[in-house]
C-alpha cells in the first residue's frame, strides 16, 4: 500500500490493495445510546489525490483504492475483521480441478445506474482490463486466465498489436453464469476474485468512447454500497446507494474524502474535531504514544496484511552475500524485539516468517533464522568468511525509515563486528528504480501489502522464479514446484500445507530477511463513537457508529 | 518611461524560453524512471510503462520533447499532469487561494513591518528600538515549519480561535493564520530594512538642511526621508510578493492549503515534469512582472532615479 505523499504511508509501501467495504450485516445496537449510523449522518475522512483514473483495473494505490473500496462490489468480499472471503455478487464459484471454474451470480444485483449486474459485465470488464493497449496498471491480475498472453502487445503496442481482444478462458453461459478457465491450476482463484481489479463494469462503461474511458472514470458507476457523486481537487464525495443489493450496507449517508497533502495536517484536524477520521498517524506522534493522549478514547490499532523485510542483493551483484550462511548470520544478528520496541514503541510485531498473521495459512515460527542469536550469528558469519568491506542498507529517504534502518545496522555492527551504513535515496521512486535495475549491493527495504488475503500472495509474486516483485532474483526449483503443487490442490487445508512447505524452503535459502508485521493506527473525532478498520487499512463504513 | 517598459516586457521572452529550457532539462535529467515508484514494490507492467511513456512523450529524445512542449505552450496549453487534469485548470483553481494567502501575508508584512521599522528608526537606541530588534531576531531565527506547527497547536487546537487547516478553496478567515505565519518572517526583514535605511538617511545632509529651514519633525521624516528610505524595502517586499505568488510550499503543506505551493510539491514528488514545467513557467512570468513593477516604482519614489 503506497500513499505517495506521506511519510508513514511510505512505511507501508508495497502494492496496494483495496479491500471490500466490509461486512456489517448486523449493525450492532448498543444500549448506551450510540446510534448505528443514522439517517442523514455525514462524515469526513482523510483522502489523498488518486494517482490514476478511478477505474478498478487502474487503481493500485491507497488514494484511489480507499474510494473504490466503498463504491465497488465484487464477486467476493473480505471480512473487515479477519479478511476471510465470502460471496458477494456471486451465488456460487465452483470448480473440481482448480482450472475450470463456474461462476453463478445472484440475480437482480444492481449497478448504481439501475441496470442489473450480468455475466457479461464481468467478462467484458476483465477483457478490457487485460487488453495491453489499454495500459491498465492492474492488468496483470488477469494473467492466470487462459488467453491472457494473446491480449498483450509484442515489443510495443504501436508495431505489434495483440492478436486477440478477448481471453479464451472467459465464456458467458447465460445472464447469470460464466466460466473461467485458467492456464495453470489456481486453487485460490476464489479468494483472488475479491480484489478490486475483478469488479464488474456497467454497460455505461462500454458505451464511453473516450480514450482510456476517461469520461466514465470521472464519475464511475459501480455496484457497491456507496455512489461516487463528486470528484474534484479538494474532495471526493460518496453517497449511500439507496438500491444497493448486497449485505454490506453503509451506516452513514455521506462520506466525504477530504484531500490532504500532509498527514500531520489531517492528524491535527481530527484531534481538533475538524475531520472525522484519519487512517495513518505521522510517525512522530507514535513516539511515547503521544497519539493516544491526543485522541484519548478515540483511537485504535488494527493488524494489517503488511509485511516488511530486507532483500539481500543477488549473489552475482554482491558476491559477499552469495553464501547462505552469511544471509542467515545477518538475520540472526538483528534483535527485532528490541528494534520494534525502541523505534516503533511496539507498533510493529517482530516477524517470525514471510507471511502475515492476518491471512489464512499463516504458520508462526517459519523463519528459524529470525530468532535473535548473536553467538550463532557470529559463528556462521566467520564460517562464511566474513563480508568484504562495508555492508549497505538501502532505504528511501522520504519514508521515515532512517531510524529503524540505523538501529538494524547498529545491531549488525555490534553483534557481528561488521561495518554497516544506512544509504538513502532521495525518494521512493529512486529506490525502486535502482532496485529494478539491480544496481544496489547489500540489503534493501522491501515492503509488501497483500492484494488478497491468501498465503499464496505473500509467496508467489515475490519469490517465484521471475515473478513480478522478485527483487532478489531468487530462483529455487523446489520452491517453484511446491507452489505449483499447492496451486493445483483444491483442498484448501492441504494447499496451505504445501504453501507452508514452500515457506520452509525460503527459511533454508534466506533470499530476504523478514523484519516485522505492520499494524495500522487510526483516530477519529468526537462526532463518532466507533469505527472499524479492515485488515487492508481501509475504513469499514458499515461499522461507523455516530456519537 | 513607456519605451523602458516595452523593452523590459520584450526581455521577458528570452528569459522565459531560457527558464523553461533549463527547468525542462533539469526535470529530464532527474535520475530514475518516472514509473518506477508508481506500482508499489513491484515493477510496473510493461504495457502500462509503454502507455505512460507514450502518453507523456517520454519515449522521445529531449529536444523533441521540449519543442513539442513549446509548441503547446504557445497555444496556451500547458499540458496534462500525471493525475489526468490539465495544468491550466489546476493553476486556475489554485491561484485564487495562493493570491489570497499572499495578500494577507504582504499586508501584514507591509503594515506591521513598516510601522515597527519607522518607530524603531525614529527612537534609535531607545527601548522600542531594542524591542523591535529582539522580536525580529526571534522571528528570523524560527523556521517556518516550527512557527506554523506552533501556531496551529496553540491557536487552532488548544485555544480554538482559528481553523486548524484550510482545505477547499480557502476563505480569508481560514487563511488568516497561515497568512500571518507566512508574513511573519518577511515582516521581520522588512522592519529591519526600514529601520536601517531610515536611520542612515536621517543622518544625511538634506535632513539637516530641512531641519535648519525649520520644518517640523513630522514633515522631515514623512516627506523628505521616508520616501527614499523605502527603496530597499520596496525591493524586498516586491521580491517577497514574487516568492509568495509561487506558493509557500511548507506553509501550504502544514495548513493543507490547495495552492500553487502544494501543487509544485506534489509535482516534484511525483516527478510530474509536465505539471512542474507549466507551473514554474507561470511563476517565472509572475516574478518578472512583479520585478518590473518594482523597478517602475523606483522612479516614482525617488526622483533622482530615471528610466529615460
Amino acid at each position: 500500500m503506497r500513499t505517495p505523499k506521506t511519510i508513514a504511508a511510505f512505511a507501508a509501501a508495497a502494492l496496494v490493495l483495496t479491500s471490500v467495504a466490509a461486512c456489517s450485516n448486523t449493525p450492532s445496537t448498543n444500549p448506551s445510546g450510540g446510534q448505528p449510523g443514522g439517517a442523514g449522518a455525514a462524515i469526513t475522512v482523510r483522502g489523498c489525490t488518486p494517482q490514476h483514473s478511478l477505474l478498478p483495473t487502474n487503481t493500485n494505490e491507497v488514494c484511489g483504492g480507499n474510494v473504490l473500496d466503498a463504491s465497488e462490489a465484487k464477486l467476493v468480499h473480505y471480512s473487515s475483521d479477519d479478511a476471510s472471503p465470502s460471496l458477494d455478487i456471486a451465488e456460487s464459484i465452483e470448480t473440481t480441478d482448480a482450472v475450470n471454474w463456474t461462476v453463478k451470480l445472484k440475480p437482480g444485483y444492481k449497478f448504481q445506474d439501475g441496470t442489473e449486474v450480468k455475466a457479461k459485465n464481468f467478462v467484458d470488464a476483465w477483457n478490457w482490463g487485460a487488453y495491453g493497449p489499454n495500459g491498465q496498471i492492474s492488468g496483470y491480475f488477469f494473467e492466470m486466465i487462459e488467453g491472457f498472453a494473446d491480449l498483450q502487445c509484442g515489443k510495443d503496442c504501436a508495431t505489434e498489436a495483440p492478436t486477440a481482444e478477448t481471453m479464451t478462458g472467459l465464456k458467458v453461459v447465460d445472464d447469470h453464469t460464466f466460466t473461467i478457465k485458467t492456464t495453470t491450476p489456481t486453487s485460490n482463484l476464489k479468494v483472488r476474485l475479491g480484489y478490486t481489479a475483478f469488479a464488474p463494469q456497467p454497460d455505461a462503461f462500454f458505451a464511453d468512447k473516450s480514450e482510456g474511458k476517461k469520461e466514465f472514470a470521472k464519475k464511475p458507476i459501480a455496484a457497491g454500497p456507496y455512489t461516487i457523486t463528486e470528484v474534484n481537487d479538494t474532495e471526493i464525495v460518496l453517497k449511500k446507494f439507496a438500491d444497493y443489493s448486497g449485505k454490506l450496507t453503509g451506516s452513514v449517508d455521506t462520506v466525504t474524502f477530504r484531500i490532504y497533502n500532509d498527514l500531520g495536517a489531517a492528524y491535527n484536524d481530527v484531534v481538533a474535531n475538524n475531520l472525522d477520521m484519519t487512517d495513518t498517524i505521522p510517525s512522530g506522534y507514535l513516539v511515547g504514544d503521544l497519539w493516544k493522549q491526543d485522541a484519548e478514547g478515540r483511537n485504535a490499532i488494527k493488524d494489517t496484511g503488511v509485511f516488511q523485510a530486507l532483500s539481500y542483493a543477488p549473489g552475482d551483484v554482491d558476491p559477499g552475500l552469495a553464501d547462505v550462511r552469511m544471509r542467515q548470520a545477518l538475520s540472526m544478528a538483528v534483535d527485532r524485539e528490541q528494534v520494534t520496541k525502541t523505534v516503533f514503541n511496539s507498533a510493529r510485531i517482530p516477524a517470525t516468517g514471510w507471511v502475515s498473521p492476518v491471512v489464512d495459512g499463516y504458520k508462526a515460527g517459519a523463519c528459524t533464522n529470525c530468532v535473535f542469536d548473536p553467538t550463532k550469528a557470529k559463528q556462521l558469519y566467520d564460517e562464511a568468511g566474513g563480508y568484504p568491506g562495508t555492508l549497505s542498507l538501502w532505504v528511501n529517504g522520504d519514508g521515515g525509515h532512517d531510524e529503524w534502518a540505523t538501529a538494524v545496522c547498529n545491531q549488525i555492527k555490534n553483534n557481528l563486528g561488521l561495518a554497516c551504513t544506512v544509504q538513502t535515496t532521495p525518494d521512493f521512486a529512486t529506490l525502486r528504480d535502482k532496485i529494478n535495475k539491480r544496481e544496489l549491493t547489500g540489503m534493501y527495504r522491501a515492503g509488501w501489502q497483500m492484494d488478497y488475503p491468501s498465503i499464496e500472495n505473500f509467496l508467489t509474486p515475490i519469490y517465484a522464479t521471475n515473478a513480478s516483485s522478485n527483487d532478489t532474483n531468487y530462483s529455487s526449483a523446489e520452491f517453484d514446484s511446491l507452489l505449483k503443487q499447492a496451486a493445483a490442490e483444491t483442498d484448501s487445508q492441504a494447499s496451505n500445507k504445501l504453501y507452508q512447505q514452500a515457506e520452509d524452503v525460503l527459511n533454508k535459502d534466506m533470499p530476504t530477511m523478514p523484519l516485522w508485521y505492520q499494524q495500522s493506527q487510526y483516530i477519529w473525532s468526537t462526532n463518532i463513537k466507533s469505527v472499524k478498520m479492515t485488515p487492508f487499512s481501509t475504513f469499514d463504513f458499515g461499522s461507523v457508529e455516530m456519537a | 518611461m513607456g519605451k523602458y517598459v516595452v523593452r523590459r516586457l520584450l526581455q521577458i521572452i528570452p528569459t522565459l524560453i531560457g527558464a523553461t529550457l533549463l527547468i525542462y532539462y533539469l526535470n529530464f535529467a532527474m535520475p530514475g524512471d518516472p514509473t518506477a515508484g508508481r506500482c508499489g514494490d513491484r515493477q510496473c507492467p510493461p504495457t502500462y510503462v509503454e502507455w505512460f511513456n507514450h502518453e507523456y512523450n517520454l519515449d522521445k529524445p529531449f529536444l523533441v520533447q521540449y519543442v513539442l512542449y513549446l509548441g503547446k505552450l504557445l497555444r496556451g496549453d500547458l499540458g496534462t499532469d500525471y493525475y489526468g487534469n490539465t495544468v491550466v485548470h489546476e493553476l486556475a483553481t489554485r491561484y485564487p487561494t495562493t493570491i489570497k494567502l499572499a495578500l494577507i501575508a504582504v499586508l501584514f508584512e507591509a503594515v506591521i513591518g513598516l510601522a515597527a521599522g519607522i518607530w524603531a528608526g525614529m527612537r534609535q537606541g531607545k527601548f522600542i528600538d531594542t524591542l523591535v530588534t529582539i522580536t525580529t531576531l526571534i522571528l528570523i531565527s524560527m523556521p517556518v515549519f516550527v512557527m506554523g506547527g506552533l501556531a496551529q497547536l496553540v491557536f487552532g487546537i488548544k485555544l480554538k480561535w482559528l481553523p486548524v487547516t484550510v482545505g477547499g478553496q480557502g476563505s480569508f478567515y481560514e487563511l488568516l493564520m497561515p497568512g500571518l505565519v507566512l508574513g511573519a518572517l518577511s515582516l521581520a526583514y522588512a522592519a529591519r530594512l526600514t529601520r536601517t535605511s531610515l536611520v542612515e538617511n536621517l543622518r544625511a545632509d538634506y535632513v539637516r538642511t530641512a531641519k535648519a529651514k525649520g520644518l517640523s519633525g513630522f514633515r522631515t521624516v514623512a516627506i523628505h526621508t521616508l520616501r527614499n528610505s523605502l527603496l530597499p524595502v520596496i525591493t524586498y517586499i516586491g521580491g517577497s510578493i514574487g516568492a509568495m505568488m509561487g506558493g509557500a510550499i511548507v506553509t501550504e503543506r502544514i495548513f493543507n492549503i490547495n495552492g500553487i505551493g502544494s501543487f509544485i510539491w506534489r509535482s516534484i514528488s511525483q516527478r510530474d515534469g509536465v505539471a512542474l514545467v507549466g507551473s514554474i513557467t507561470c511563476l517565472v512570468l509572475v516574478y518578472l512582472v512583479v520585478n518590473l513593477i518594482v523597478d517602475v516604482l523606483y522612479s516614482v519614489l525617488d526622483p533622482r532615479i530615471s528610466h529615460e
